[in-house]
């Protein structure tokens, strides 16, 4: 069942513009806050996170979720001895 | 609409809420044994809580028409202790033929340890003695893939588990797949920050379909929302989604793979 992109944006655009002056504003508090950001690899993922946003294809949240996912190990099995 | 909750820890609920629910359309509910936000010191302190699961929950939801089913487990945090661990799992035949008892959850792991596999597998040996259907947690964050990949492996690797027998929740957009790909049945918890929205919810079902997926609340002592199931009915509404569709998710599915258990009779209403 597809909606049509006008419905998406009807209900969904202020919904995101509130979530982009969130983002943004947390990025003016991390500004504003003493030490560098840049420093923490937290910091590192955020912006990684923000880059992701700007792609094209479909599956953005499911990239996003592997951004912030430690890595599977196919040979854990091994490691734990079971 | 009626509406099945197949997740939600009533223990850390008020009698309150079951009205709530119950006046939000909820006829049914699954509680599986989980952490009690603290590590419990022996088995006795787990005999008494599925004392609570098996006797006196039932009895609250009784009085605001809603039916309680519940899980089994010594759940995947407290499995770092594996000698507690193996109590309680050798305690749990002692329940398992109490009238609501459907199966054996929520095990799985937490932080995906050699321990927590260890009690998992021990787990897994159980409901697969007694044929009991499994109910699975998924670790969180940035343990979630991980773990579910895990996870996968070892239920995949063991030719005596009927995948239709086993629910794997807190799926999200990076795990659903491999779920269901895989033959499992899959829960989306709705839940404020760390699981997810009934809006993403939505769109898995949009993206997935409806077959072998069910919907959440969790509704635990932490800062969840026990009515997140009309949550999502109403997002799919919202976006136009037939009546039919979103009682499969919130109705239907859950009722088909509970009747797997032996032990679930539940009574539709007229």
């Amino acid at each position: 069942m597809a909606r049509n992109v006008r419905d998406v944006l009807d209900q969904e655009y202020l919904v995101a513009r509130a979530k982009i002056l969130e983002l943004a504003a947390i990025l003016d508090r991390l500004d504003r806050a003493n030490g560098e950001a840049a420093e923490d690899p937290r910091y590192g993922l955020l912006r990684q996170g923000m880059e992701l946003l700007q792609q094209k294809e479909d599956g953005r949240a499911e990239r996003v979720q592997l951004l912030f996912s430690r890595p599977y190990q196919a040979t854990w099995r091994d490691e734990f001895g079971v | 609409m009626q509406y099945f909750d197949p997740h939600i820890h009533m223990v850390s609920r008020t009698t309150d809420d079951y009205e709530t629910l119950a006046r939000m359309g909820c006829v049914g509910m699954s509680e599986p044994a989980f952490w009690a936000g603290f590590d419990r010191g022996s088995v006795e302190s787990f005999r008494d809580y599925f004392r609570q699961l098996t006797d006196f929950e039932p009895k609250r939801a009784k009085q605001f028409g809603i039916q309680h089913f519940t899980w089994l487990c010594i759940n995947a945090k407290e499995a770092e202790n594996v000698e507690l661990s193996r109590e309680v799992i050798a305690m749990i035949p002692e329940f398992i033929d109490k009238p609501n008892v459907i199966g054996i959850g929520e095990i799985g792991l937490n932080k995906n340890t050699r321990n927590e596999v260890t009690i998992f597998k021990e787990h897994v040996d159980l409901a697969v003695q007694y044929d009991l259907p499994i109910l699975i947690h998924t670790p969180h964050l940035e343990d979630k893939y991980q773990g579910t990949r895990m996870i996968l492996d070892v239920l995949c690797s063991d030719s005596r588990v009927k995948r239709d027998m086993v629910l794997v929740d807190h799926v999200e957009e990076h795990t659903i797949g491999l779920v269901l790909e895989a033959g499992f049945w899959a829960g989306m918890t709705m839940y404020p920050v760390s699981k997810c929205t009934p809006e993403r919810a939505a769109d898995m079902i949009e993206k997935y379909g409806t077959e072998r997926l069910m919907a959440n609340s969790a509704g635990d002592w932490g800062p969840s929302k026990p009515t997140a199931v009309p949550d999502l009915i109403m997002v799919m509404r919202k976006r136009g989604h037939s009546e039919a569709t979103i009682r499969k998710i919130v109705y239907d599915n859950p009722l088909t793979f509970f009747a797997k258990s032996r032990n679930f009779k539940f009574t539709p209403r007229e």
